[in-house]
């Protein structure tokens, strides 16, 4: 840039952050590195590589220059050192875990969380040992109550999935400060266009890609972003960061990699050992979705402020969770910590329960019925009967997904459509 | 200069300017920091010179080892300082000493040391401290960015390949025009 130390505005980052011309052909839009590998130079460039004593490619299950592209464009647009993209929001979620915690340690989790997260932490992390322990966020002090000498982290969403509902984050983050665990902070529902969690005190940021960042409900991703913040030498409790590496002939990858080292832990020893990585063609398709999403967050939150007014007068809706509505529990959260809106997800509690729920998910005509959000396209669910159907019912309450409960991910479609599209499906 | 945050003409300023680098508390350990900043910087055509007491007299990649920065045979252009910060103002007024002065004091990640800054300072040097010069050359060349690392620069020219291989990236743009 002309002017070198002017430092960026969030819209010019989320064009160019990651995207400089191609350095062998001068390509301007990101190519698609479509490879399996890349040739080294000579024998002592592929020891380099492969002893992290010099940046570059070897396999792009451990990285690839496209992939490269969107690390580098959300870890700017998050304020964070360094960011690492997966296959999925998922296998984000595995690795950061494995980084933090061994077999018997435990983790502080929101209630109020995706279902999909619920159950991976109830389940399939249990089995890993990595032992989740709830807590209430309308409840700080519940955090609080649930660290022990085993917590290695705290873990929530910034906007809560399915309810629209906004999360506390300085108090949180000044709990896990004071336990010296990093604290989490999903930002799937929100992104940084929205709400940026590192300056609310979180040291590691994840999301699924899928939803608005991707923005087009075409590609499955995640992605791990490390705010440099933590310091994981102080304690000695996290042997992947402060403890020499066996894989790597006793490396210690904080004082190597000083702030960005959880980031590359969660590379050269999650990603290259467990291989969820992502795929080159869905890096390009979610890079040129960031492109548009200070655009695009802006229409879905106007959008969703504009059905959750409709709906929260309509004869059959019993309530609308949405901490963009004035009158609802979340908005003094909603005003802190996402001023320019409340995303584009919310829940409705119909008066006909169960059965209403599942008759409106069949009478839509515009809105899609299927299991995803963040979508250009209007989207509805009944997580009672799919997403959450797994949990019982009291977890189906506690996580705000009820049998009266419709989730709706309102697009970018012209509101007057989607509002009309929901009026004839509640009256049919 | 500020030592909380460098503007990047600053720091790639220095990295296009000096040519000699000593290198005080190197460790021969392949997997210790100092080595892998060692190599790299060869790597990148820096002439780097070890200095560590306990392997004085030996070779490492073809560079002899002194044992103190007054024992090196050549104009060093920058002290690069691998040792706890409270060891870094002996080392700045060793390098004070020389003839020719250095131009730069480089101090590595956590080390910081504002008194010896000061005096470097005083006697015309550039200093850099709490960075390091493998990750700065890295950042400004774009090759860091291939480990999605946040380079916090944007650039509408390409990045200039350095040649001898595919990897290795320079300070300048494309057709060689250096930057600052």
């Amino acid at each position: 840039m002309a002017d070198a130390e002017r430092i960026p505005g969030f819209d010019t980052l989320a064009i160019h952050a990651g995207a400089k011309p191609d350095p062998t052909t001068g390509a301007r839009a990101t190519p698609i590195y479509q490879t399996a590998s890349y040739v080294f130079d000579d024998v002592d460039h592929a020891a380099s590589l492969f002893g992290l004593q010099a940046f570059g490619n070897i396999y792009t299950r451990i990285g690839n220059p496209t992939c490269a592209v969107l690390e580098e464009r959300v870890a700017a647009l998050e304020g964070g050192t360094a960011g690492l993209a997966v296959a999925s929001g998922h296998a984000a979620q595995v690795l950061v875990m494995q980084a933090l915690l061994m077999p018997g340690d435990e983790f502080i989790a929101s209630r109020k969380l995706y279902g999909g997260s619920i159950n991976q932490f109830n389940h399939a992390f249990k089995s890993f040992g990595w032992n989740v322990v709830w807590a209430d966020p309308d409840d700080i002090s519940s955090f609080e109550r649930a660290v022990t000498p085993k917590t290695k982290a705290i873990f929530v969403e910034s906007i809560a999935n399915p309810g629209g509902t906004v999360t506390d984050l300085e108090p949180i983050g000044a709990i896990a400060r004071k336990a010296g665990v990093p604290f989490i902070v999903d930002n799937t529902l929100a992104t940084p266009y929205l709400c940026k969690p590192i300056d609310f005190g979180a040291d590691i940021v994840v999301h699924s890609l899928t939803k608005f960042l991707g923005g087009h409900g075409n590609s499955i991703g995640g992605i791990i972003i490390d705010a440099g913040t933590f310091n994981w030498s102080r304690d000695k409790k996290y042997p992947m960061l402060c403890e020499p590496r066996p894989e790597y002939a006793g490396i210690v990858l904080h004082e190597t990699f000083g702030n960005f080292a959880f980031a590359i832990a969660c590379r050269v020893l999650g990603l290259r050992d467990l291989g969820p990585a992502l795929s080159p063609f869905n890096a390009f398709l979610i890079s040129t979705g960031i492109e548009t999403l200070p655009l695009r967050m802006q229409r879905h939150c106007d959008n969703a402020l504009a059905v959750a007014d409709f709906l929260s007068t309509h004869p059959n809706v019993a309530w609308v969770s949405y901490g963009g509505l004035a009158g609802d529990k979340y908005h003094g959260l909603a005003k802190k910590y996402v001023p320019k809106g409340c995303g584009a997800v919310m829940t409705v509690g119909l008066k006909g329960g169960y059965d209403a729920g599942v008759k409106l998910v069949s009478n839509v005509k515009l809105f899609s019925h299927l299991a995803n959000i963040g979508d250009t396209k209007s989207l509805i669910i009944h997580p009672a009967s799919t997403t959450h159907r797994q949990l019982s019912d009291e977890q189906k309450t506690k996580a705000g997904a009820g049998p009266d409960v419709v989730r709706l991910s309102i697009g970018i479609e012209d509101k007057a459509d989607i509002i009309a599209d929901l009026d004839q499906g509640l009256r049919a | 200069m500020n030592h909380d945050s460098y503007p990047d003409t600053y720091i790639r300023g220095i990295l296009n300017t000096v040519k000699t680098v000593a290198m005080v508390g190197f460790s021969p350990n392949t997997t210790r920091p100092s080595y892998f900043v060692f190599k790299y910087l060869l790597e990148r055509g820096f002439k780097v010179i070890p200095i560590n007491p306990g392997q004085a007299g030996k070779e490492f990649l073809g560079q002899t080892c002194y044992a103190a920065l007054n024992d090196v045979p050549e104009p060093i252009d920058m002290v690069d300082i691998f040792r706890a910060s409270e060891h870094v103002m002996p080392i700045v007024e060793d390098a004070l000493k020389l003839q020719p002065k250095p131009q730069v004091i480089w101090t590595q990640l956590t080390v910081r040391n504002d008194e010896a800054a000061a005096v470097a300072e005083a006697a015309g040097l550039k200093v850099v401290m709490n960075r390091c010069p493998k990750i700065e050359y890295g950042r400004l060349s774009s090759e860091i960015s291939w480990m999605g690392i946040n380079s916090r620069t944007l650039s509408n020219k390409r990045a200039q390949n350095l040649g001898g291989g595919f990897q290795r990236m320079g300070l300048g743009e494309a057709g060689g025009k250096k930057n600052d």
